[in-house]
């Protein structure tokens, strides 16, 4: 503290000290410490607000529990996030394995771009995208149909499978950017001497690229999984009524339920599924929390 | 031989169904932008047309929604780009347990879904401020995680400043306003940039956290999702593809400063 106060002398301390102070309390910590508390109180209308009835209470968390048809719409979010999360690893490894060690070096430059440029487009566009080629009339029908693998039109969309697809489309360059970052770092004469001393690729990749990705992995697969069931524009484009997120839940205790303690409960549920997610990933691959957000 | 040749075969078209993945569903929905259909599709073809970007220019709710958009992303480069540079600065100088303490806290908004930003920044103004949702709050919930972004960017450049400049200022008798305004801030300005279009994009794309904060207020990302559940019709791929096209002029800008700037600092090392 000393030293910042050195640097920047006592004036220009006082207003950085005063604008992080700001973030983290107004903007970071509190807010969350009050969806925390807010959750643990009943829902009541501001006539009783401080009166009898509003204590602390779980009632909102054992919501949860006893809705059926709620435990199944966030236990959905769970295993497909996961499957989600699964299937961008796999079709993303060797792809960031290629780019960070076999690509010759004068076309990296083009390629890098055109992972990016995906990247930077508005995420809702990019699953409005999927709502064109899941529609009904879509090209995907007219393809299998003109393949004859399909008889008539099926319905692609409001269905778990769409958004799925839709998912593993929109968050798959949250996984290969930390993948290609982690196998770069690793020196090309590893994998040379692996393969002079007589190990075949898949020992290669098991002894040698893995374990060197593990970080690269971990954080691949915490964005991915935190954005897949944090998320709610894909459902809301590409889902309906019978696919329904763990997300669309929340909204609605929110804006159609009116009761914001059980939304916040509901927020506060899903928010620890996340950083269990993130505690188990960085337990697993043992990484620290540093190497995550780069 | 013939395996490795075979090897070089299965990577490269893996490669080509991959990017093929990435592109062709935006190619698609471009596609349909010229397509005479109501209902935005490439099949059946309908015959060419550009009606439908005359129908988003006349569209007036879409200007009205992305005046908002625009003021949000103004007001989120206020706040959040000042935020994270503080942020910044204040860790550039803590070398203790606290500096990690303070990092992890900072990062945490980069790794709490949007949705729950959104929530917790809704309930909080409510309960204590008696704010509700608005500009103001779209605002505010964003900046809350935008911040680690620019945040990341400032302590990346900071990393490579020689802080024996700031001392020779110093021992040469100028002030700490004079070293800040002089020396630290002109050093930063290439990351001043960056933050701030990195800023304006992500407040402009969000979603998940305006949805809940919005209020009454409309950006052009929530307009475009409405449109699509309810009144779809190409001009939405018109103004997908208008978004597409300043997106990636935007990406491509910024890639050429940043790569710049990285091709300067590798020539000013031998220095």
């Amino acid at each position: 503290m000393t030293e910042v106060l050195r640097r920047y002398g006592p004036v220009l301390t006082g207003v950085i000290l005063l604008a992080v102070a700001l973030w983290l309390a107004l903007l970071v910590v509190l807010p969350q410490l009050m969806m925390i508390g807010f959750s643990f109180r009943p829902s009541l209308p501001p006539s009783k607000l401080g009166g009898p009835e509003d204590v602390f209470t779980v009632r909102n968390y054992l919501t949860l529990w006893t809705n059926q048809i709620h435990l199944a719409i966030f236990l959905k979010t769970i295993w497909a996030s996961a499957l989600v999360t699964a299937t961008t690893l796999a079709v993303c490894y060797p792809v960031a394995f290629y780019l960070a060690q076999v690509a010759p070096k004068r076309r990296l430059p083009l390629l890098i771009l055109m992972l990016v440029v995906p990247f930077w487009i508005n995420e809702l566009l990019r699953t409005f995208s999927w709502y064109i080629i899941l529609a009904f009339n879509g090209p995907l029908n007219a393809i299998l149909l003109n393949l004859g693998i399909i008889d008539e039109p099926r319905r692609f969309l409001g269905g778990d499978g769409g958004v799925i697809v839709g998912m593993v489309y929109v968050y798959i360059l949250f996984m290969v950017f930390p993948l290609y970052n982690a196998i770069e770092s690793l020196d090309r004469n590893q994998i040379e001497a692996a393969r002079d001393l007589g190990a075949g690729w898949l020992r290669i990749h098991r002894r040698i690229v893995l374990p060197h990705a593990k970080p690269g992995i971990a954080v691949g697969c915490i964005m991915t999984f935190m954005l897949a069931a944090g998320s709610y524009a894909v459902p809301a484009l590409l889902g309906g009524p019978n696919s329904r997120w763990f997300t669309e839940i929340i909204y609605n205790w929110f804006f159609e339920g009116g009761n914001w303690n059980q939304g916040a409960a509901y927020a506060f549920i899903l928010l620890v599924l996340c950083i269990g997610f993130i505690l188990g990933a960085m337990r697993l691959f043992r990484v620290g929390l540093a190497d995550i957000a780069k | 031989m013939t395996a490795a040749r075979l090897r070089r075969l299965l990577t490269g078209a893996y490669l080509v169904l991959f990017f093929g993945y990435l592109f062709l569903p935006l190619g698609i929905m471009a596609a349909a932008t010229f397509n005479s259909s109501r209902f935005p599709t490439v099949t059946p073809w309908m015959g060419f047309t550009l009606n439908w970007f005359q129908a988003l220019w006349d569209d007036q709710r879409m200007w009205a929604a992305l005046g908002t958009s625009l003021m949000v992303g103004a007001g989120v480069i206020a706040l959040a780009v000042p935020l994270g540079l503080a942020a910044a600065l204040l860790l550039d100088r803590l070398h203790s347990r606290a500096k990690t303490f303070l990092y992890a806290l900072m990062v945490s908004p980069l790794l709490t879904p949007g949705v729950i930003v959104g929530i917790s920044t809704l309930v909080f103004w409510r309960e204590w401020f008696g704010v509700s949702g608005g500009l103001f709050l779209t605002v505010v919930a964003q900046s809350s995680f935008i911040a680690a972004y620019a945040m990341l960017l400032f302590s990346a450049r900071l990393e490579r400043f020689d802080p024996v400049l700031e001392e020779a200022a110093l021992d040469l008798g100028a002030t700490h306003g004079q070293v800040f305004r002089r020396i630290t801030l002109p050093y930063l300005m290439p990351a001043i940039l960056s933050a701030s279009l990195l800023a304006f994009l992500q407040s402009f794309e969000n979603y998940n956290t305006t949805l809940f904060v919005r209020g009454l207020d409309t950006t052009l990302t929530v307009y475009i999702a409405t449109k699509v559940r309810t009144g779809l019709t190409p001009a939405v791929n018109a103004l997908s593809l208008v978004l597409i096209a300043l997106t990636i002029l935007g990406a491509v800008v910024y890639e050429i400063l940043r790569r710049r700037e990285a091709r300067r600092q590798a020539g000013s090392v031998t220095v």
